[in-house]
C-alpha cells in the first residue's frame, strides 16, 4: 500500500503517494526526474547515491524514501541551482578530477559536508571523508587535490573578507 | 538490488511498537537507521512482511547524565557518539570506537541502538560496551529489563532481546578519575569491518591494575571478553611483562574460526599483536 510522503526537495515542497520498498534514490530519480543522484551498488558500499538530508550527506540507496517525511533534501541539482558548490565543480573541472563522472555526484556531497564541518582539512582528513566514495576511475588523487584546493581558496576568501 | 514489498508503519510510542509488532505474529521488523536492514532486505537475506519504525519514539532519544551513569539513547546515531562531549567525557571507549564504525554518511544514520541489537560480531559498539561493563535498557510489553552487556550478546547476531522488546538505551557506569581506556582496530581500510580489534579499560591504584576489563571483536560469533588477559594484568604494573602475559593469555580466551582466507592461528596472532599495542598506549598515558 502506498504511503503518503511530505518532503522538502531541493527548496521546493514536494506530496506524493510512494511504495514503502521505494528507495530514497528511486524516488528522486524516478518520481521527480532528479538524474543527478546515481545508483551504484544499492548497498551502501559505492557512495554514488549520496545526497544532503537535512545538511548531512546520507546514502539515498539506504535510506527509505518514506523516512524522508518531514525531512529536507538537497541533491546535486539544488546545490547546482544554489551555486553553494561551484567552486569546488570547478576545481574538479580544472584538476580533471572525474573521467567518467559516474562518482563525481557523490564526491561533491562528501566534500561539501567536510568542507563545512572542517573548513581546512588535511589530505588525510580528506580520504578519510571519501572514504564510502568509490571512484573507478580516476585513482583518488586528483579528487583530493581539487578539494584540498577548494578549502585553501575558501579560507583565503574568507581571510581576505576580514 | 531493490527491495521486495513490506508494509511500513510508524510507531509513536512503545506500547504501540509493541502493539504493531505481536500484531504482525513474528513477522515484523523494528526500523531504527535501516541501514542494516535495507541492504539485507535489498540482497534478500530477510524478507519480513512488516517494518515498524521506532526512530521516532521520545525515550530512544537523549544523551543525558543520571545518578551513577551515563544514558544514552538507542535512537543515537554514529556520529552524534562520534561528536558528543558527554560520551566523550564518560563512555570515551564509544568516541574512540565511533570513527571505526563504517563511512561519514552512515554514520550520519546508523544508530548505536541498531547497532547493538544486530550484534555483528565485528562490530565496534558491541566489543565497546562489553568491555565498559553498560547495562541495556530494554522495554517490553512485560516491563522494564536491565540487561548486563556481558549477558546480552549470546550468539552470532544473537542477543538476549526477546522478539517484541525494544532496546531503549544503554547505560555506561560513571568511570572513576583515571581510568585508562584504550581502543583499536585493525581494518584493510578505514571504515571496513574489522579483521580484529580490542576494547580495554582498566583502573590503576597503589601503581597496579586493579579492575582490567579487556575484549575483543571479530575474533568469533560475538564480542568476547579476554578473561585470562584481564588476569594476567590483574595485580600487577602495567608493564611489558604483564602485557606480554596478557597477550599469551589469548590463546585460552580465543578460538577464532578458521577461514581458509584467514586462518585461525592468524587471527590469533593479529589479536596478540593488537592487545599489546593498546595496552602499551595504556602504560604510557598512565
Ligand atoms: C556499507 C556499510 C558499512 C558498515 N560498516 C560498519 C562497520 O564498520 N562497523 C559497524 O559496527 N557497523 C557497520 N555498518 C552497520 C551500521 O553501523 C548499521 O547502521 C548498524 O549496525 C545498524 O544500525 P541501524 O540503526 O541502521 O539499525 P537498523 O538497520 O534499523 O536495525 C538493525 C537490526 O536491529 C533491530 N533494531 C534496531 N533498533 C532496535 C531497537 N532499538 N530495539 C530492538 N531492536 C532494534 C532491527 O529490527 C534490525 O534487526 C555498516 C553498514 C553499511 C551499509
Ligand atoms: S548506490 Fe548507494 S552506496 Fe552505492
Ligand atoms: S570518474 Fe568515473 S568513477 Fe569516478
Amino acid at each position: 500500500m502506498k504511503v503518503l510522503l511530505s518532503t522538502t526537495v531541493n527548496g521546493e515542497q514536494v506530496q506524493e503517494a510512494v511504495l514503502p520498498r521505494t528507495s530514497l534514490a528511486d524516488f528522486l530519480r524516478e518520481d521527480l526526474g532528479l538524474t543527478g543522484t546515481h545508483l551504484g551498488c544499492e548497498m551502501g558500499a559505492c557512495g554514488a547515491c549520496l545526497v544532503l538530508m537535512d545538511g548531512v550527506p546520507v546514502h539515498a540507496c539506504l535510506v527509505l524514501a518514506v523516512q524522508a517525511e518531514g525531512s529536507t533534501i538537497e541533491t546535486i541539482e539544488g546545490l547546482n541551482e544554489t551555486g553553494a558548490a561551484a567552486d569546488l565543480q570547478a576545481h574538479f573541472h580544472d584538476r580533471n578530477a572525474l573521467q567518467c563522472g559516474f562518482c563525481t555526484n557523490g564526491m561533491l556531497m562528501s566534500a561539501q559536508a567536510l568542507l563545512e564541518a572542517n573548513p581546512v582539512p588535511t589530505r588525510d582528513e580528506i580520504r578519510d571523508a571519501l572514504s564510502g566514495n568509490y571512484c573507478r576511475c580516476t585513482g583518488y588523487e586528483a579528487i583530493v587535490d581539487a578539494i584540498d584546493t577548494t578549502a585553501r581558496d575558501r579560507a583565503a576568501r574568507t581571510e581576505a573578507a576580514k | 538490488m531493490k527491495l521486495p514489498s513490506f508494509e511500513y508503519l510508524r510507531a509513536r510510542s512503545l506500547a504501540e511498537a509493541w502493539a504493531l509488532h505481536s500484531d504482525a505474529g513474528g513477522d515484523a521488523v523494528y526500523l531504527s537507521g535501516g541501514h542494516s536492514v535495507v541492504p539485507s532486505m535489498a540482497l534478500r537475506l530477510q524478507a519480513p512482511s512488516r517494518l515498524i519504525d521506532i526512530s521516532q519514539i521520545a525515550e530512544l532519544h537523549g544523551v543525558e547524565l543520571q545518578d551513577q551513569t551515563l544514558r544514552i539513547g538507542a535512537m543515537t546515531r554514529h556520529a552524534e557518539v562520534l561528536a558528543n562531549p558527554l560520551i566523550a567525557r564518560h563512555a570515551p571507549l564509544l568516541s574512540r570506537a565511533a570513527p571505526h564504525v563504517a563511512h561519514p554518511a552512515i554514520r550520519n544514520r546508523g544508530t548505536i541502538g541498531g547497532n547493538l541489537a544486530l550484534a555483528d560480531p565485528a562490530s565496534e559498539f558491541p566489543a565497546a560496551v562489553l568491555a565498559m561493563r553498560a547495562e541495556l535498557e530494554v522495554m517490553g510489553p512485560e516491563g522494564q529489563r536491565m540487561i548486563a552487556a556481558d549477558d546480552f550478546f549470546l550468539d552470532l547476531y544473537e542477543t538476549a532481546l526477546i522478539p517484541g522488546e525494544v532496546l531503549t538505551a544503554i547505560h555506561v557506569p560513571l568511570p572513576p578519575e583515571g581510568r585508562l581506556f584504550g581502543f583499536d582496530e585493525i581494518a584493510r581500510r578505514r571504515g571496513d569491518y574489522a579483521m580484529v580489534g580490542v576494547a580495554a579499560q582498566a583502573d590503576m591504584s597503589d601503581g597496579v591494575v586493579s579492575d582490567a576489563s579487556v575484549t575483543l571483536f571479530s575474533v568469533g560469533v560475538a564480542p568476547t571478553r579476554a578473561t585470562a588477559a584481564q588476569d594476567a594484568l590483574e595485580g600487577a604494573p602495567l608493564s611489558s611483562d604483564s602485557i606480554a602475559r596478557a597477550q599469551a593469555a589469548l590463546a585460552t580466551d580465543l578460538d577464532p574460526p578458521d577461514d581458509p582466507g584467514f586462518p585461525a592461528e592468524r587471527r590469533l596472532q593479529l589479536a596478540r599483536v593488537l592487545l599489546g599495542r593498546v595496552l602499551t598506549r595504556m602504560e604510557a598515558v598512565q
